[in-house]
């Protein structure tokens, strides 16, 4: 079964492609991550798919109704976090939650076993304005109010931007608890390190998917070996190795270096090699396996090359 | 039905909880009323009279003893000098002044006739001619207390009248004027906000993607300016009857009937307003400046429409605080009845149902 399905979708801001051709699908039940900067093209992809934008071109369809002919059947059920907090700042904590839910024809008693785990947290507030929550029990908030219908379809904006570790933890707990419940979970991040929490994740860049595929298989298919790198002059050895003939890619990665050679080079002797060439103290090389983040790299060079190569080509 | 009411709380709670909503909707009204029915009143009264008194007999002192005792004048200076009078006309102490010549009472008693000079500063003019016509109506009066028996032929008396306001209480005229003012502040520019800030707070987004219907959002936004607006209505009636002594001739069951006609028209406006614009500032100044000037000025109760060019008169036929102002009038100061003044009332009630559907129309179902 499919719950979202998106054909050749396109959206433009004036002369800014900000969705360029994307088609996906999303499985019942599945918890999909949209992966990408700021200004990937996220946002409009959910805006799209809530009704509430309309494509230039492409068609897209929630639990199988159009997003422009049937938005009103869409509307009834899903679930809609945007990005930036929306819910009513000078209504308290309980006063939005049951306002959502008359809005949406149910009462909080009705669905409580399905927002019960969050509920809980930001009980303690009922009487709080919404205004006055920190950004993590805003994000409960939101969510419950996303929920208190009992959607088919979660669409979250970047849930977790601005919130703070732990509470991004809690977050992302929650939602594997309600991928239990069999509700289809869109949601998007910046942040690399939750892209493996989801099932399949799409891998955004400048208005394109990049690739998509599960977290493992995004990882699987890293095409080549990748090497950690340290040195205590760190940022002289990334010019270094930058400026080699022999290395493909190297860029910093926390306090690391993580470096793809050539094919010529061989194996981590040869990277040990190449590195103590440029004299570097205390010197650190290890084989790693790829990172989403890494794949995100390497995919967005490859792209940008692509692009660079068409912009010489089109120069000519 | 539930969900109307969820939404009409909901819209309760945001005008409870914002101090400046309270602040603009009743603190304006009442400050309002105030400021017209006093500081702002175009009644004359305790104006400064300088008299030079050159005869000082009898006659003389009696007329100033009558100006003296009138609560219209306030003797500032018994003047010697007559350059002195310019002087305090200058220092802005007198508005007028009244000169007796030294022979007043002697002239009084032959074939020509005694004279007096009356002074006015006609810098404001209406206040010039009011103040002459006080002073005449004294000397007149005098006059005729003078010779009572012997009453001339041939002499036309008129016997004046002023109906529906016989003591000239200046409120009459402007409190249906500042009724329709301040529901047309208080209605179209407190509304006119109240969509366009779901927009610009974010909240629409979620709220759109809800199974909500455009109509109950704007029912919802309009209710509580309606409760409001007619809890300040009573206010302003109790402050008029009470503190400025206006009589409510007319049914008090029509006035409102038409109040709330009139306050629909407003809120319909308001969000039609809110509907068209982007953000509360924007939404906020069409209210207010393009309501608020053609209120003050093209509904009649500052200057009388009849004077104005052509061009006036024709916009002012699409300003709805002008058939209002003509309703109460009508109704709470002449005490007439519903059968003259249902042309204006179908105007008003037609006015509200285009400005409704256009705003239903208008609203944007996506972002």
């Amino acid at each position: 079964m499919i719950a979202v399905s998106v054909k050749n979708m396109v959206k433009t801001y004036g002369n800014v492609r900000a969705v360029d051709d994307v088609s996906f699908e999303v499985k019942k039940g599945e918890l999909f991550g949209l992966i990408g900067p700021d200004g990937a093209g996220k946002t409009s992809i959910f805006r799209i798919l809530t009704t509430l934008l309309l494509a230039d071109s492409g068609t897209a369809a929630v639990e199988g109704f159009d997003v422009v002919r049937e938005y009103q059947q869409i509307r009834n059920r899903v679930g809609y976090m945007p990005g930036r907090f929306s819910l009513y700042q000078d209504l308290t904590v309980k006063e939005n939650l049951t306002f959502f839910a008359t809005v949406f024809g149910t009462t909080i008693q009705e669905n409580y076993p399905l927002i019960k785990d969050i509920y809980d947290q930001i009980q303690p507030f009922n009487d709080r304005r919404a205004g006055k929550l920190s950004g993590g029990m805003k994000q409960k908030l939101a969510l419950c109010c996303a929920l208190i219908h009992k959607p088919d379809v979660l669409f979250l904006d970047e849930p977790t931007t601005g919130v703070d570790v732990v509470s991004r933890k809690e977050f992302w707990e929650m939602l594997t608890k309600l991928k239990e419940q069999q509700i289809t979970i869109v949601v998007s991040t910046p942040y690399m390190d939750e892209a493996r929490l989801c099932d399949r994740i799409a891998l955004m860049q400048g208005g394109r998917i990049m690739s998509i595929d599960e977290p493992s298989g995004i990882i699987k298919s890293f095409p080549k070996p990748l090497y950690a790198v340290k040195a205590d002059n760190i940022y002289k050895l990334l010019q270094d190795l930058r400026s080699d003939q022999a290395v493909e890619s190297c860029y910093a990665f926390g306090e690391y270096l993580h470096l793809t050679p050539k094919s010529e080079v061989d194996g981590r002797e040869g990277i040990i090699a190449l590195a103590n060439k440029y004299n570097p103290q205390h010197l650190v090389v290890e084989k790693i396996t790829a990172t989403i983040e890494d794949s995100f790299i390497r995919l967005m060079q490859d792209q940008n090359g692509m692009d660079e190569f068409k912009q010489v080509t089109d120069g000519e | 039905m539930k969900q109307l009411f969820a939404f009409i709380r909901k819209e309760f709670y945001h005008v409870f909880r914002d101090r400046r909503t309270l602040l603009i909707l009743f603190g304006f009204p009442v400050v309002q009323i105030l400021l017209f029915g006093y500081a702002l009143s175009s009644e004359v009264k305790n104006i400064g009279i300088a008299i030079q008194d050159n005869a000082r007999d009898v006659n003389s002192s009696e007329i100033v003893n009558r100006i003296k005792t009138s609560s219209y004048f306030q003797v500032k200076d018994e003047i010697v000098n007559y350059k002195d009078v310019e002087s305090r006309f200058k220092d802005g102490s007198i508005k007028c002044a009244i000169i007796f010549p030294a022979n007043f009472g002697e002239d009084l008693y032959r074939k020509d006739g005694a004279q007096i000079q009356l002074l006015a500063d006609a810098s404001d003019p209406n206040t010039a001619t009011i103040v002459t016509n006080y002073l005449t109506a004294i000397i007149k009066a005098y006059q005729q207390d003078l010779n009572p028996g012997t009453a001339l032929s041939y002499q036309i008396v008129p016997q004046l009248r002023q109906l529906y306001n016989e003591e000239q209480n200046g409120s009459l005229n402007f409190i249906p004027g500042v009724i329709a003012l301040i529901f047309m502040i208080v209605s179209t520019a407190l509304t006119s906000v109240a969509v366009v800030r779901e927009k610009e707070l974010g909240t629409m987004e979620i709220l759109l993607v809800s199974p909500f219907k455009p109509i109950m959002v704007l029912i919802a936004k309009a209710i509580p300016y309606l409760v409001l607006s007619l809890v300040n209505f009573i206010i302003i009636l109790l402050l008029s009857v009470f503190v400025l002594d206006v009589e409510i001739r007319g049914s008090l069951v029509l006035i409102f009937a038409e109040s709330i006609l009139f306050i629909i028209t407003c809120l319909s406006l308001g969000l039609l307003i809110s509907n068209v614009t982007d953000s509360q500032q924007t939404a906020m100044l069409i209210a207010m400046m393009g309501m608020m000037l053609p209120t003050l000025l093209l509904t009649g109760f500052m200057f009388p429409l009849e004077n104005m060019p052509w061009i006036f008169q024709v916009i002012s036929h699409i300003v709805p605080s002008r058939y209002y102002y003509a309703i109460i009038k009508a109704v709470m100061l002449k005490g007439m009845g519903f059968s003259y003044v249902w042309k204006e009332t179908l105007i008003l009630a037609g006015m509200s149902v285009v400005l409704l559907s256009i705003a239903l129309k208008r609203f944007k179902i996506r972002l």
